[in-house]
């Protein structure tokens, strides 16, 4: 009796210890939470902190002068490379991913999905190396925008290949049967209905693509190289600004004007950023709205 | 073979299959999206060929102690370049990673041992105790984390956390550590704040969303039945997360992982300005100033252009091709385990 008494004391408090233990991992769970969210609001409201005081128009609308002046310059350079990697890496990233989703089988499509999944995985500097060897010397290039996007759309044609695979795969295929037994040609279909229900997904990479370009710096150092100048209108032979290269450089001069623009550039990525991925956020809301009623 | 055509010709002929339109060529758009999706395999082995290409000579002059001394020397390029090896280089030269090596390793080791715990457990509380409202609030933040660009995050490690660690934590944490074993590595000399563990706690912060995002979405795909039926049986909330939920997606956890430790082994620019770029140097605790590869190739090229001999870039070379075959390997190696046990893909790159 007594040790049937003792070994229910000894459960109880076994119990009651794995109990106590299991709710300190759930506080530590969340006390993890917590912290996966500070970054992030720290940094922005840091770079808005430090940036908002002494921003004006002149900032957007003058460009750099040495250590002062304004970040036009590398507004419109980040606009012109975002833009091209758009189109260049736009165009292949969705004809990539409409052919791993449509055509490719077997071990070949294995292999490609796997070479552009692992080419996203490669540094940036590694790739921005390769860049300016190959583009900015060996072809004569010199630091220009076209050596800059077709690196930066290197980096980012995996993204939207893989959005846009995932998202044609996801097209029921009910919709392609339908279109088929209606007697539309192959191409027809994927024109009018495969694309057409897959459209928000890819934008959506297109965009988190575009995110990433917009802030990558590596890439670009030795292959857009840098200009105080507003950008030239060419693809080789003219080297241009952007807005992490005014993050890079001014942060740490002995000048209280270039440290603000550091901030400005800062800033003006994070609300670029901010940006694209609200609009990725929005065409997903509306898309999965429309999925409902329909 | 004669005999050979005679039973050719016997065989009896396939009956003609009815193929539906589907299966038909696409013509000029099945070639684009051909070529397009050959594209980053052709990309992959062109960056691997030019590193390869580029990085032979300096692999030749720095032969295999490249790899475990701690020295670096440019050279005098004031005095006649001499070859050596069949390599020209500019006299007295000599290259040793073993520091930027171990740089690269350390601070990518501290991440993730600060970046997986924290991960995995926002994504076990967000994935199991919180609805699917907030799992889509933190990915949000996850997204946002994702999306901040490298040189913000260094903006950020340099002239705010920095100063502020090494202000107000580190000369508290090392004061009180006790000197023994590991721990004694948190001892010494704090520095500014730009070091080690400064950069390991922004790396931290820069692969959470690709381990927390991979993690989040392997749990809840975890059978809810399985899960209830080991709480019926008694278990804790926590001994049904590490007996029932951790093993049943624990290779898409540590593909994850991998793919996280590999993207902060290549992180360029926010390790370039909180490293303290340092070279030649090995950290001496984990306050200490470092570098890493790829820190060092964008901080040295400009000035390595100087070597006209060429040797500086190339030596810049066979360190970049050390860190994309580790990169390569990792990213490789991961995505294989991950395809065979489970359902779930690792995201791309940095896992948005």
């Amino acid at each position: 009796m007594a040790r049937n008494q003792e070994a229910l004391t000894r459960i109880r408090v076994r119990t009651r210890r794995r109990k106590a233990a299991s709710t300190v991992a759930i506080s530590m769970g969340v006390i993890a939470l917590a912290l996966v969210t500070v970054p992030s609001v720290w940094i922005v409201a840091q770079v808005a902190w430090k940036a908002l005081p002494h921003m004006s128009w002149s900032v957007i609308t003058t460009p750099g002068v040495g250590l002062g002046g304004g970040l036009e310059n590398e507004i419109v350079g980040t606009l012109m490379i975002t833009f091209g990697v758009a189109v260049v890496a736009g165009f292949i990233g969705v004809m990539s991913g409409i052919y791993l989703s449509q055509f490719a089988r077997g071990r070949a499509a294995g292999l490609l999905r796997g070479a552009s999944e692992v080419l996203a995985g490669i540094p940036s500097i590694v790739v921005g190396y390769v860049g300016y060897i190959s583009m900015v010397v060996t072809f004569h290039w010199g630091f220009s925008l076209g050596a800059g996007l077709i690196t930066l759309s290197a980096m980012v044609v995996p993204y939207i290949a893989k959005t846009t695979e995932v998202s044609l795969g996801q097209v029921p295929s009910s919709y392609v049967e339908g279109a088929e037994a209606l007697g539309l040609k192959p191409g027809q279909i994927l024109r009018t209905i495969s694309l057409r229900s897959a459209l928000p997904g890819i934008a959506t990479g297109l965009i988190v693509a575009l995110a990433i370009a917009v802030g990558e710096t590596a890439p670009l150092l030795y292959t857009a190289g840098y200009s105080q100048n507003l950008p030239h209108v060419a693809l080789t032979h003219s080297p241009l600004g952007y807005l992490t290269y005014a993050v890079w450089t001014f942060y740490n001069e002995p000048s209280t004007r270039a440290v603000q623009l550091s901030f400005d550039a800062a800033f003006l990525l994070i609300v670029l950023v901010l940006a694209l991925i609200a609009a990725s956020r929005i065409i997903v809301a509306r898309a999965s709205r429309h999925r409902e009623t329909a | 073979m004669a005999s050979d055509l005679a039973r050719r010709t016997e065989e009896p002929q396939a009956p003609r299959v009815f193929r539906p339109t589907t299966k038909s060529p696409l013509g000029p758009v099945k070639i684009a999206s051909a070529v397009s999706a050959v594209a980053p395999l052709l990309a992959l082995l062109a960056i691997l060929g030019i590193l390869v290409g580029q990085a032979l000579p300096a692999v030749k002059y720095n032969g295999l102690g490249f790899f475990v001394h701690n020295v670096w020397h440019p050279g005098n390029f004031y005095l006649q370049p001499v070859t050596t090896n069949g390599v020209l280089h500019p006299a007295q030269a000599e290259y040793g990673a073993w520091a930027i090596i171990v740089g690269t390793v350390l601070s990518s080791l501290i991440a993730l041992v600060i970046a997986l715990p924290t991960s995995l457990g926002a994504a076990l509380v967000v994935s199991k105790l919180l609805g699917p409202r907030v799992r889509s609030a933190l990915g949000v933040f996850l997204e946002l984390l994702a999306g901040i660009p490298s040189v913000v995050f260094g903006l950020w490690g340099t002239l705010t956390i920095g100063p502020l660690l090494s202000r107000d934590i580190y000369p508290i944490v090392a004061k009180h550590m006790p000197d023994v074993f590991i721990l004694r590595w948190f001892r010494g000399s704090t520095g500014a704040g730009e070091g080690l563990l400064t950069s390991g706690i922004i790396l931290a912060a820069m692969i959470i969303p690709i381990i927390a995002s991979t993690s989040r979405d392997l749990f809840t795909q975890v059978p809810k039945l399985t899960e209830e039926g080991a709480e019926a049986l008694g278990m804790t909330r926590m001994e049904v997360t590490t007996k029932v939920t951790m093993p049943w997606v624990s290779a898409g956890i540590i593909g994850a992982t991998v793919l996280g430790l590999a993207r902060a082994l290549g992180e360029t620019m926010a390790v370039a300005m909180v490293s303290g770029s340092v070279l030649g140097t090995l950290p001496t605790n984990i306050y200490s100033t470092f570098n890493t590869i790829a820190a060092t190739i964008v901080t040295t090229l400009d000035s390595a252009l100087i070597d006209g001999t060429g040797l500086a870039v190339r030596t810049l070379a066979e360190a970049a091709l050390a860190l994309m075959v580790v990169t390569l390997l990792a990213n490789v190696g991961a995505r294989l385990l991950v395809r065979k046990v489970s359902t779930t893909a690792l995201p791309v790159g940095r896992g948005v």
